[in-house]
């Protein structure tokens, strides 16, 4: 078995295209050229480039010396917070913006939930002088005022998703809506491994930097480039994607999926997409999501609004159906007392997302000699006010 | 033969309407239809309501979402469509998104419609090489006719292609769009629906999306078999419920 995406656009039974024709010339334009693109030296050395002197890659692989000895393993912090725009999203759209532009696309179009990726995306747009429209849910941006300032600081027009619930889901229906009225001039930098193929593979291979590092800094740190474990957490599964991309197909390497339980797994509040959801096609892919009976896709709930996504990619849904990554929810609660953890271990304060992945530790023992990388996607700066009221601070 | 197939044989235009199950009241489903097939149109789209409506502009969606809240379902809709061939003959098309189909069945689904009457499916998200390859056999074992979109961007290899696979005819989005975002056909449509024309496809075609009036409607069906009007009926149907639906349809067959 496979692990990786086949020549159809599927991993295993998950994957696909199921997008309206008004959508195939600008998928089947993508899924043609982004490969070969890809491939071309060219283009390799302007994505590293930037993402050394811009992004300021690589990110560290840190000992968390003090956190290791309270839960007696060996954990490696994988550092995506210290990226520039504080999160591993920079990765993908500094690579999408570069393929936008051998397509010759001038204008950029973007969801966002929190407003992370509109951030990156809105970014990357400054550096090439491309116009960018990002769609973000109306209630979403009444929830995340500074990220909203930060895109139209950076030059972007943030329009609001009024339609459905008004979240991430809604501002991605926006999204793909404006590509279909937009279908020649116009790129869709989708922020997570979702959305038709090509989309999961091409936004994969993005974030394979990170666990492409992980192996020689691995290399400097342990003498060997394998990990006994990676542990990340899942929203649509983009920082996950990256950390297990070159651990995939060897199976002594254990992956664990971290999913936000919310308020607990059945209390109808929750993001847990393996265990609630059902196969069904969201957003072009088929995968697993969250709906009801009948079909309609439902709005998830977790504490972090980068992992509130009714589905997970693809990848995830078969990594999860073939057994090759355990999954395991994490609470809003757990979650909130990892992330505080780490401050006072360590003096990193993650992202709520991050934190998800962190409190996999109260959850699991591991062995004293057991090599554990974690993918610390995020800085929690963006939090600050969810931490502030939580905790009372 | 399947009805679609002979209302394609009429010489006259086709006026095709598409209205949302489920809105603006649950049980105007029945009333609708008869009451369209009353008025004089050709063939109906009953659009099975979705939460996230990709193709569809604010109209449809807000029509979506409201149905959805009364509660309909697809078991409602098979239910209020059980004994509609009792009282009307027009073509009858099921337009949905693929996702309540899965999960209701594929096949449970064909059967059903197979039982009611139903003459065909357009499931926007379903892609022509999925359904080729897995739900072909199953939708002509019932006797559904899968109806097809072409797009002002579609290749005229895929067009050739799309026309092979089709039987009935071809659905022609006029312009690169979601629905109800049109106001009137410029240069560049009319352009369009001449080439598409002159390629003397197999298969007739008939336009839909920015249809809202006789104008329109007598534009797009100057070089097509006929035309479809979505959002403008859901427009009507906001404004004036259900009662004036004859003079809707007397205003664009004018």
């Amino acid at each position: 078995m496979t692990y990786n995406i086949n020549e159809k656009g599927y991993y295993g039974e998950f994957g696909g295209a199921y997008i309206p024709e008004m959508l195939y010339p600008n998928v089947e334009e993508l899924r043609e050229n982004y490969l070969k693109i890809m491939a071309e030296p060219e283009f390799q050395k302007e994505f590293n480039q930037l993402l050394k002197d811009y992004v300021g890659r690589p990110s560290p692989l840190y000992f968390a010396k003090r956190l290791s000895e309270k839960f007696n393993t060996k954990i490696y912090l994988k550092r995506e917070d210290l990226n520039h725009t504080g999160a591993h999203k920079i990765n993908n759209t500094i690579g999408q913006i570069l393929m936008a532009k051998r397509l010759g696309k001038h204008r950029i179009i973007a969801e966002t939930g929190a407003g992370q990726h509109g951030v990156a995306t809105a970014t990357v747009c400054a550096l090439m002088g491309l116009e960018c429209i990002v769609y973000m849910g109306e209630i979403d941006i009444a929830r995340q005022a500074p990220n909203v300032a930060r895109m139209k600081m950076l030059g972007a027009t943030v329009v609001p998703a009024l339609s459905g619930s008004r979240t991430l889901k809604d501002a991605t229906n926006e999204a793909i809506r404006d590509w279909i009225n937009n279908p020649v001039d116009t790129h869709y930098i989708i922020g997570s491994v979702v959305g038709p193929h090509p989309y999961p593979d091409m936004v994969a291979r993005f974030q394979a930097v990170v666990s492409e590092e992980i192996q020689w800094q691995l290399q400097e740190h342990e003498g060997k480039t394998k990990p006994d474990y990676v542990v990340a957490c899942v929203g649509g599964g983009s920082n996950a994607a990256g950390a297990y991309y070159h651990f995939l197909e060897d199976t002594n390497i254990k992956l664990i999926a971290v999913e936000a339980a919310g308020k607990g797994i059945h209390s109808g509040e929750s993001a847990a997409t393996s265990v609630l959801g059902k196969e069904g096609i969201i957003h072009g892919s088929k995968t697993l999501l969250m709906q009801t009976p009948d079909g309609q896709i439902t709005e998830p709930y977790s504490i972090s609004a980068g992992l509130d996504y009714p589905g997970v990619g693809p990848m995830h849904a078969h990594l999860y159906k073939s057994g090759r990554a355990q999954f395991i929810s994490i609470t809003d609660d757990q979650a909130m007392k990892a992330g505080l953890e780490l401050c006072q271990l360590e003096g990193i304060i993650p992202a709520i997302e991050s934190s998800h992945a962190l409190a996999v530790f109260e959850q699991k023992t591991f062995l004293p000699e057991d090599v554990v990388v974690l993918s610390l996607s995020g800085r929690g700066d963006k939090d600050l006010e969810t931490y502030i009221n939580y905790f009372n601070l | 033969m399947n009805r679609i197939n002979k209302k394609i044989q009429e010489s006259k235009k086709i006026l095709s309407i598409y209205f949302t199950a489920g809105y603006p009241k649950t049980d105007d489903t029945v009333n609708i239809i008869q009451n369209l097939e009353k008025s004089g149109v050709d063939m109906i789209e009953i659009g099975l309501p979705f939460s996230d409506p990709l193709a569809d502009g604010p109209t449809i969606q807000a029509s979506s979402t409201q149905a959805l809240k009364n509660g309909m379902t697809t078991e409602v809709l098979f239910k209020q469509l059980k004994d509609i061939r009792e009282s009307v003959n027009i073509p009858l098309i099921i337009m949905g998104y693929f996702n309540p189909i899965l999960q209701y069945g594929v096949e449970a689904f064909c059967k059903k419609c197979e039982e009611i009457g139903i003459d065909g499916l357009i499931i926007p998200d379903l892609p022509v090489d999925v359904y080729n390859e897995k739900y072909k056999a199953t939708f002509e074992k019932h006797g559904l006719i899968n109806v097809f979109l072409i797009t002002p961007q579609t290749s005229v290899e895929r067009i050739r292609f799309i026309d092979s696979i089709s039987n009935g005819f071809i659905y022609m989005v006029s312009s690169a769009s979601v629905t109800g975002s049109q106001s009137g056909f410029g240069d560049e449509q009319t352009n369009y629906f001449k080439r598409i024309a002159d390629m003397n496809l197999k298969n007739p075609q008939i336009i839909g999306f920015g249809i809202s009036d006789n104008k329109t409607f007598l534009q797009a069906t100057q070089f097509s078999k006929g035309a479809i009007i979505g959002s403008a009926f859901i427009k009507h149907l906001t404004k004036e419920g259900v009662t004036k639906i004859n003079s809707f349809v007397k205003s664009i067959l004018k």
